[in-house]
């Protein structure tokens, strides 16, 4: 391909996202369902932009699962994780026996195939990570119980697609008994195991010990982009070895990503990674799109439809069944099992792999790929099935109509009843405010209503929603929720359509307090500030400050940050085009901050109790009397 | 035209009958700047700078409170505690409030005749005003005898508007 060509089709991939994205975004559809559908747009068999290059294309961008899997590894624990472990072993192992169990059952009885049978079984057992878990992140959901479930089986699945791969290969060997491939499974099965061990023991002695001063050095030389090169360089490394000892890359980045997780530089390495993470996810997902062979698919439809409806609905009984099993309430329940009822990524992979060992024919897998992909595209359709016909049906008994709504009339609105949300209403509560609560975690609403709290489920960001909570008719609006971009865009919801209300903001960090500033929310703050300062207090206290001092100097310390924020602003004027972004830099480095905290100086308050320039007054006068 | 700062302090202004009409008509008066310190400092973090601004620019003070345990509620102790800094209210060369005219405006619950010898308050209201007295003394101020609104429980709608007069009445005349 030549330079130009591939510039163009870069331009093209890019052009279909930043339109369709947008779009589908606007209409309720989320990212995800944009990206494929430009992908369908630009494909081979809509607008011919891209052509059987797709294939090639989503290889490079399935890295973008990889890095996604790193940065998860990053945000957990090696103790929650183990922590986990019922929900990924117990619960993720069963959706995939169970699942695997039952296509392969259905697939003998049509096709007759031990081998057939069992690949087939396997790959569809397995969702989709990169749709669920970047849709669960995107609505904020990936914290909830429902969110976490899902999130342990797709870990259980990703981990299990290298034994997979190793039956499917046993398979091939079987049909044609002089595969090499499967020779070596078999002979070197304990040298694999012994590889596989000491790949993960390197990766986490690694990991440990080396990467602290890797990324030291690296950070030392200030030099931005080789950090982000460096990340990167971690990421392709581990991927590339991971793939020489014959184990899943995104398994073995996600293990270094929890090894990751307590080092100092975890932040720094989620924020270079994140963008080429978007980015190649949404490459991913275009490809996706510009694989589906409409050809094959027209030709077939009838086929197709039914294999996708058992494929979906066998999917669906058995992650419901698996959520009653597991205790889940009904509502989360529901969004596990409407969350991972497609087939995932790997399918591709996997299909691919077994039909090049003659374990399908070109027909066969030509079908299941179309499924699969179909399959992963209706994903964001079920989430909405999900949010907008099934949970409102399970809350219906609870689910106040809006007439009564606008009855309550309640001076104040909650949105967001998160922990945090939760002490700010008790608060509130216990001084006989009347409030209104909503929340888009179910779990939240029924126990509150429990304690007789007024809470509403649903997405609070809609205008409507807004509406019915009351809007018109109350004072305040205190915007409570964690995630960044959804307080940002009910901010600017209530600011355009309910300029009334005041608005009480929680904000996420310093960058965010200053552009919530730019936009004319007076009140706001970072939701850490103040329990910060508190555990300071304790902190003095245990110094042997005495309370009233540690109290004093809290006072003093917050009050000068408040001049310091002004400061800050006036520094980053309104005008500036690039106010967010260099408030941003400028936040991200501790070292700014620092020294603009020192020119406001700590000391020089409280003078009128000390009693330096009275003694010294004093001492004066005694010398000016006649000594006798 | 002399320039009149009301210190007003009062923890429970909402619960306030008296206080709040005495001070709410003087909001408009160009002369006259209230300083709401419960509604400015509720932290009780006083801006010394600020206060010690304000007592530079105004010539007559006035220190505003309910009369609680014969004495002013604590934000207004805090206030002389910091405000009134060595070097600047007193001292050799704290000579920024010199001159100024300073007097407190207050509300009592008990009658007048409960502030005297033999009455259940046992001594007159100047006498526990002392401190302020002597503060302003030492501040080099002219103190001059408190406004003082007693029995503030009982009083009527029409008595409050009296006293609300009289007090405007007094700030005028204190001002020329």
């Amino acid at each position: 391909m030549h330079l130009d060509e591939i510039f163009f089709k870069i331009m093209i991939y890019l052009l279909a996202a930043v339109i369709s994205v947008p779009l589908a975004k606007k209409i309720g559809l989320g990212s995800v369902l944009g990206y494929l559908i430009a992908g369908i747009v630009i494909g081979p068999f809509a607008l011919e932009l891209v052509g059987s290059d797709g294939e090639g294309v989503m290889h490079i961008a399935e890295f973008g699962v990889v890095i996604m899997l790193f940065i998860v590894g990053l945000e957990l624990h090696p103790s929650m994780l183990w922590r986990m472990k019922r929900l990924i072993f117990g619960l993720g192992g069963m959706q995939i026996g169970f699942t695997a169990l039952i296509f392969a059952l259905i697939t003998a009885f049509f096709w007759l195939n031990t081998a057939q049978a069992i690949t087939t079984g396997l790959v569809l057992a397995l969702s989709s990570t990169a749709i669920v878990l970047q849709t669960l992140s995107e609505k904020g959901m990936l914290q909830t119980r429902g969110g976490r479930h899902s999130f342990s089986v797709l870990l259980m699945q990703d981990i299990s697609v290298v034994p997979i791969f190793a039956i499917i290969a046993l398979l091939a060997s079987q049909i044609v008994t002089d595969t090499p491939i499967g020779d070596d499974e078999v002979v070197n099965g304990w040298q694999q195991l012994l590889i596989i061990v000491g790949a993960v023991g390197i990766i986490i002695v690694g990991g440990r010990y080396l990467a602290h001063y890797i990324f030291k050095l690296i950070a030392e030389t200030g030099l931005r982009e080789l950090f982000t090169a460096t990340a990167l360089l971690l990421v392709i490394g581990i991927a590339v070895f991971m793939d020489v000892v014959g184990l899943s890359p995104a398994l073995g980045t996600f293990l270094a990503g929890v090894v990751l997780a307590n080092s100092e530089y975890r932040y720094e390495l989620e924020d270079n990674l994140e963008p080429f993470k978007g980015l190649l996810l949404g490459v991913f997902f275009i490809s996706v799109g510009a694989s589906i062979n409409f050809d094959l698919l027209f030709e077939n439809w009838q086929l197709i439809v039914v294999v996708l409806l058992i494929v979906v609905g066998v999917k669906l009984l058995v992650l419901f069944a698996l959520g009653k099993l597991f205790k889940l309430e009904k509502s989360h329940n529901m969004l596990f099992t409407f969350s991972l009822a497609q087939a995932g990524e790997f399918g591709f992979v996997l299909i691919t792999f077994a039909s090049q060992n003659d374990i399908y024919d070109d027909y066969t897998a030509g079908i299941l790929l179309i499924v699969v992909a179909l399959s992963m595209l209706i994903t964001p359709v079920l989430f909405i099935i999900n949010e907008h016909i099934i949970q409102p049906r399970i809350h219906e008994t609870k689910y106040t109509k809006v007439e009564v709504w606008e009855d309550n009339g309640h001076p104040v609105i909650i949105a967001g009843f998160g922990r945090f949300g939760q002490v700010l209403g008790r608060f509130l509560v216990a001084n006989g405010i009347k409030v209104t609560i909503i929340d888009n975690n179910p779990h939240n609403v029924d126990y509150l209503k429990k304690f007789g709290y007024k809470v509403y489920y649903g997405d609070i960001t809609r205008k409507d929603m807004l509406e019915s909570a009351g809007a018109a008719k109350a004072k305040t609006l205190i915007v409570a929720m964690s995630e960044r971009h959804q307080v940002d865009k009910l901010v600017e919801l209530a600011q355009k359509h309910f300029s009334h209300l005041k608005l009480i903001v929680r904000a996420e960090d310093i960058a965010h307090e200053l552009a919530l500033q730019n936009k004319g929310v007076e009140a706001h703050r970072q939701s850490i500030f103040d329990s910060a300062i508190q555990l300071g207090v304790n902190a003095l206290s245990s110094l042997g400050y005495s309370k009233y001092q540690s109290f004093r100097s809290a006072l003093t310390f917050k009050h000068l940050d408040k001049r310091f924020m002004k400061n800050l602003q006036q520094r980053y004027s309104k005008d500036d085009p690039h106010f967010l972004m260099e408030t941003r830099k400028f936040s991200e480095h501790l070292e700014n901050i620092l020294l603009m905290q020192q020119k406001h100086p700590y000391q020089e308050m409280d003078c009128a109790w000390d009693t330096d320039s009275l003694i010294e007054e004093a001492r004066e006068n005694e010398e000016v009397k006649p000594k006798k | 035209m002399k320039k009149v700062l009301i210190i007003y302090a009062h923890p429970t202004e909402h619960k306030s009958r008296v206080n709040k009409h005495l001070v709410g008509a003087l909001s408009d008066v160009r002369n006259v700047t209230v300083n709401n310190l419960y509604e400015r400092y509720p932290d009780f973090y006083i801006d010394v700078k600020y206060e010690q601004g304000l007592l530079l620019k105004h010539d007559v003070i006035i220190w505003h409170h309910p009369f609680y345990w014969y004495s002013a509620p604590s934000l207004l102790k805090e206030w002389f505690d910091l405000v009134l800094e060595h070097g600047f209210a007193y001292g050799r060369e704290g000579n920024a409030l010199e001159g100024k005219i300073a007097l407190n405006c207050i509300t009592t619950g008990g009658s007048e005749s409960t502030y005297e010898t033999g009455g259940l308050n046992r001594f007159r209201v100047s006498d526990f005003l002392l401190p302020f007295d002597q503060s302003a003394n030492l501040c080099k101020m002219k103190y001059l005898e408190p406004f003082v609104i007693h029995g503030v429980h009982l009083l009527s709608d029409k008595e409050i508007m009296e006293y609300t007069t009289k007090y405007r009445t007094l700030i005028d005349s204190l001002a020329k």
